[in-house]
């Protein structure tokens, strides 16, 4: 067995700062090459940039959605990481028509008017006293979607603009987050590492 | 809510920071990967890195520039400098940019906008303008680093751009560049009155006031260069400024 983490390429477009904050930790990302390692892999990363749309289209051309459905559903290692964790809800605002994964119940919807659109830059997390992984700080976001509320066998965090949303959530080894951990800082660092080793243990 | 940004702005010629008046007398400032990694220490939001490097060769060192940082940086990076398509963006995205910014290229074929958002989305589409004061409180649009006028109005290009899929726009005042008078406030003022996509300040900034003012005229984020680079004052001393001020920064 080896110690790399595995990455499913949904064609994200940031893939080397994702690949450079594990590397910082210690840790190699490898691309997931078929339905058996997304399945099977000891710690799985889904990372999204793009449209909710094209991300899930990507994902069921490559027939990849039950083996992330079962894998979040049994809470093993995966971390989901901006439209990565809109992919986890049932649907979205932004490509109606297109399922996702369906861990979640609840939808995905633009922000207001009344604030910026996208919501880019640095912006606080204040998690659930019972996140594992999640601690407050200040997350990078660059996002126009996201999710307003989650059904309750979740932890969450919430974030404020133009009222409070979901910014990242918890359960079992999952972790779905928002905000981009990878360019958080020390803060989004500290999170990866405390993910990598607190699944890692459950392996 | 979002914390108003400071951005710490490297142009880089040839694999080295330097540093110039309205982009003229540049001097060395430095390596890049060492300074990024300092202002990133220092509490820096973002980093962006203008490639200003005129040959072939230059270009080779922006994308390896891009490379070394991604490698020590946790925050967002940008980079510009000699994007003129799609398949450029994606040579520098590839490297470890979050976004790319084009700016000359941009004004010769807006499409290219569309082509970079279309494929890699507007949160990597950061359209650079430099903007020369013209009698009155009009703005043009100035290219090639400055050498050339387009009589283009600054408004109206940045509203075109925003529609093609800008996502962010880093607005230099080419009048006020490496001044230390300021930043051109009426400017600022004009542009993010326009849009509703972030607005990046730069050009003129001095002091922690001047930074205030740039962010209370509208400004998402303010860059800053030359007075980082000489070292006469650090980013987390800027922050704690604003935040007296009642800016409400990320420390």
């Amino acid at each position: 067995m080896s110690g790399d983490v595995l990455v499913v390429p949904t064609g994200t477009a940031n893939m080397a700062s994702v690949v450079a904050a594990f590397r910082r930790l210690g840790v190699n990302l490898r691309q997931v090459e078929d339905t058996a390692e997304i399945r099977d892999a000891d710690q799985l990363v889904v990372p999204g940039v793009g449209t909710f749309g094209a991300a899930m289209a990507r994902i069921d051309e490559q027939g990849w959605r039950e083996a992330l459905a079962g894998r979040v559903e049994a809470g093993e290692p995966t971390l989901a990481v901006c439209v990565g964790m809109q992919l986890l809800a049932e649907k979205s605002d932004e490509s109606t028509g297109a399922a996702g994964i369906g861990a979640v119940r609840g939808t995905i919807a633009r922000f207001p008017d009344d604030v910026s659109v996208p919501q880019f830059g640095w912006n606080q997390v204040t998690p659930d006293p019972g996140c594992r992984f999640l601690k407050p700080g200040w997350a990078y976001f660059a996002n126009s979607y996201r999710l307003t509320s989650v059904s309750d066998n979740w932890a969450r965090a919430e974030t404020d603009h133009g009222g409070a949303f979901v910014s990242a959530m918890e359960r079992g080894n999952v972790l779905a987050c928002q905000f981009h951990p990878e360019l958080s800082g020390k803060w989004g660092s500290d999170l990866l590492g405390r993910w990598i080793e607190g699944t890692r243990s459950a392996i | 809510m979002l914390a108003p940004r400071l951005i710490p702005c490297l142009d880089v010629k040839d694999g080295r920071v330097v540093k110039g008046v309205r982009f003229q007398n540049l001097r060395d400032a430095g390596d890049p990967v060492t300074q990024a990694s300092i202002y990133q220490d220092q509490g820096a939001d973002e980093i962006v890195i203008l490639d200003v490097s005129a040959t072939p060769e230059g270009k080779g060192h922006a994308v390896q520039t891009t490379a070394a940082v991604r490698q020590v940086l946790s925050i967002p990076l940008t980079v510009g400098g000699g994007v003129r398509s799609a398949d450029d963006a994606r040579v520098l995205l590839e490297a470890g940019a979050d976004k790319v910014a084009t700016n000359t290229a941009a004004v010769e074929r807006p499409e290219l906008l569309t082509e970079i958002a279309e494929r890699f989305g507007s949160q990597c589409t950061v359209l650079a303008v430099d903007a020369a004061q013209r009698p009155s409180e009009t703005w043009e649009v100035v290219i090639n680093g400055g050498r050339k006028r387009t009589g283009i109005e600054v408004q109206a290009w940045v509203a075109s751009a925003a529609e093609c899929g800008a996502g962010e726009v880093l607005l230099t005042s080419w009048d006020r560049d490496g001044t230390r008078s300021g930043y051109d406030l009426a400017l600022i003022r004009t542009v993010t009155s326009a849009i509703r996509i972030p607005v990046i300040a730069s050009g003129g900034a001095d002091n922690a006031g001047h930074l205030a003012e740039g962010l209370k005229s509208g400004a998402a984020a303010v860059l800053i260069a030359s007075i980082l680079h000489d070292g006469v004052t650090t980013v987390d001393s800027l922050k704690r400024q604003l935040l007296a001020d009642g800016l409400a920064v990320r420390l």
